[in-house]
């Protein structure tokens, strides 16, 4: 167990302060999609959906989090085969995805310092719902940051992870009605949108807000469906992610 | 006692084809130990198991009496790999990314940051230090990947091709330091410079499709074949028929013959060419001539055959 905290370190200076650093770039370039996504729903919904849509980003964010893990982390393993080198050190495979969980955090500083300066001035609502949606957002994170690292372990090159990073933006951020309340899906469609497991984050934190009144049962389902298919995925993640290979 | 790595019987198929075959062996894991083969031959699926990268579909190996199969965690404590295909991270420049690895091998802020300046001077890459790896030379990249490797401080080193794409200088660089670095360590490395095997090893095994044909240091293998000297000759006047009977002709390109012979019939082939005036050049046997030998590899052109 030598020094946890050198190894999570090293994890944030790669994928993002040393980015950043010798990228200047990047910074706005991690700001482009939360906000423009932010600002044309705020538009086209005149305001009205404002409190929704800023909570909204940051959940997204959160999640897009797990998506952009898994392509930093093929592209280290597949691109830079520095997955290969860390396997190979004292450093075990939950220690360094977790500080590669952080990273994408850190990444995202600057558009959380913004959208939480944002919720402070339009949101307000009391302490108890501010606690569920920021424990809705850490299971969020929690749940995508586990699938980006499960599904990494098994792409051998930048074409594929490019593909599945594809799919999980459509499952996890397109179906899912995060920006906005899940009533705007006209019926028929708004069953597709229960397959993706965010939509089920988003109704608790949107019912958090107030702003969506599901009754209890259904409330209590959300948070079953979110708990199970988080801690499913962990275990998968924990014990068939191909870390050594077989 | 002297501490050994040793390698029981490993096999690995890929699905069902065969890339490791029964391959054992014990060294005392001090000093340089050289594995060559061609490409193919199954020395990166070695080292891949060995640095507990990749499990053995059978057989083990233990390094000091640690299990790799069993007790990788406890194996990565004290081994430090640099994987043939290993890349310099774009992005970070060589004085991050050897910081960032010296982290994750559980350094201390301090003594990373310490390392990695050690490192960069014993290397020399000061210069080109803070440059984005991106903008970099294959070369120098490949230069910080093994200073990178080597500033771990682990006593137990595997080098897949390390110097690949390094210049003859640099090259040179490198073998002056793991000439130092042997003394106390254990490097295991896989080439296909044969003179760096020369220039480096206390032991070369000879890999060939996936079976590790001979192990031992020079001298032994030198043994293990029958011929002592390898003659050269380039001459249109002489027939492969009339050579084969003094011993085995490895090379036959442009008239230039090569064949391998023992003591007597060196001395026997080296009169009737000054006989005859015939030009040839006469050498004891080098590792790439035991090489050729013993992966049953010959380069004959076919008017020869
Ligand atoms: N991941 C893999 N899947 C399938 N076959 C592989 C894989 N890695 C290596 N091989 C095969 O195993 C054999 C040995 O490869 P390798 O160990 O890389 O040889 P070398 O390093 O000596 O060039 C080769 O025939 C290669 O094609
Ligand atoms: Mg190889």
């Amino acid at each position: 167990m030598s020094n946890i905290f050198s190894k999570i370190y090293a994890s944030v200076l790669v994928t993002a302060v040393y980015a950043m650093k010798n990228y200047p770039t990047m910074v706005i370039s991690s700001l482009l999609t939360p906000f423009s996504l932010l600002i044309f729903v705020i538009l086209i919904s005149k305001g009205a959906l404002l409190d929704i849509a800023i909570i909204g980003a940051i959940l997204s964010t959160m999640i897009s989090s797990g998506i952009v893990l898994q392509i930093d982390l093929s592209h280290l393993k597949n691109d830079f085969k520095m997955q290969d080198m860390i396997v190979s050190s004292p450093t075990s495979a939950f220690i360094y995805i977790f500080g590669m969980s952080i990273s994408e955090l850190v990444y995202n500083l600057p558009t959380f310092a913004i959208l939480i300066s944002l919720a402070v001035f339009f949101v307000h609502i009391p302490l108890v719902p501010i606690l569920t949606i920021i424990l809705v957002m850490c299971m969020s994170f929690a749940f995508s940051t586990s699938l980006g690292f499960l599904i990494s372990t098994f792409s051998s090159d930048m074409m594929q992870s490019w593909t599945f990073s594809g799919i999980l933006t459509i499952l996890l951020t397109t179906i899912s009605p995060i920006y906005y309340p899940i009533t705007y899906i006209p019926l028929p469609f708004r069953y597709v949108a229960y397959l993706s497991p965010t939509t089920y984050a988003a109704e608790i934190a949107q019912n958090a807000l107030g702003s969506l009144k599901l009754p209890l049962s259904t409330l209590i389902i959300n948070w079953i469906v979110l708990i199970a298919l988080s801690a499913i995925i962990l275990v998968i993640a924990i014990k068939k992610n191909r870390w050594r290979e077989k | 006692m002297q501490e050994l790595i040793e390698c029981k019987n490993i096999s690995k198929t890929y699905g069902k084809k065969p890339a490791l075959k029964n391959v054992s062996f014990s060294l005392p894991l001090r000093g340089v130990f050289a594995l060559i083969g061609r490409n193919g031959a199954g020395k990166t699926t070695l080292i891949k198991i060995l640095s507990t990268l990749l499990e053995p579909t059978s057989g083990t190996a233990e390094i000091g009496k640690i299990n790799i199969v069993k007790n990788p965690a406890e194996i990565r404590k004290s081994i430090a790999v640099l994987s043939q295909e290993a890349k310099a991270v774009n992005w970070l420049t060589p004085r991050q990314q050897i910081f960032i690895y010296l982290l994750y091998r559980g350094m201390g802020i301090n003594e990373a940051k310490m390392k990695t300046e050690e490192v960069i001077k014993t290397f020399k890459i000061g210069k080109n230090a803070d440059i984005v790896n991106s903008r970099l030379s294959g070369g120098i990249k490949r230069k910080v990947l093994i200073a990178m490797v080597i500033s771990t401080g682990s006593k137990i080193l595997f080098l897949d091709e390390p110097t690949i794409g390094l210049d003859p200088i640099a090259r040179e660089e490198l073998w002056y330091i793991l000439r130092r670095l042997k003394k106390t360590h254990f490097i295991f490395l896989t080439t296909h410079y044969l003179n760096e095997a020369e220039a480096l090893a206390d032991n070369i095994g000879i890999f060939d499709e996936g079976r590790l044909v001979q192990i031992g240091t020079l001298q032994e293998l030198r043994k293990n074949i029958n011929y002592q000297y390898s003659i050269y000759v380039q001459e249109s006047r002489i027939s492969l028929k009339s050579l084969k009977r003094y011993g085995k002709v490895v090379k036959g390109i442009d008239n230039k013959l090569q064949l391998l012979v023992d003591q007597k019939n060196a001395d026997l082939l080296s009169k009737r060419f000054i006989q005859q005036k015939i030009r040839f050049s006469i050498n004891p046997i080098s590792l790439e001539d035991i090489f050729y030998y013993f992966t049953k590899k010959q380069i004959l052109e076919e008017s020869y055959e």
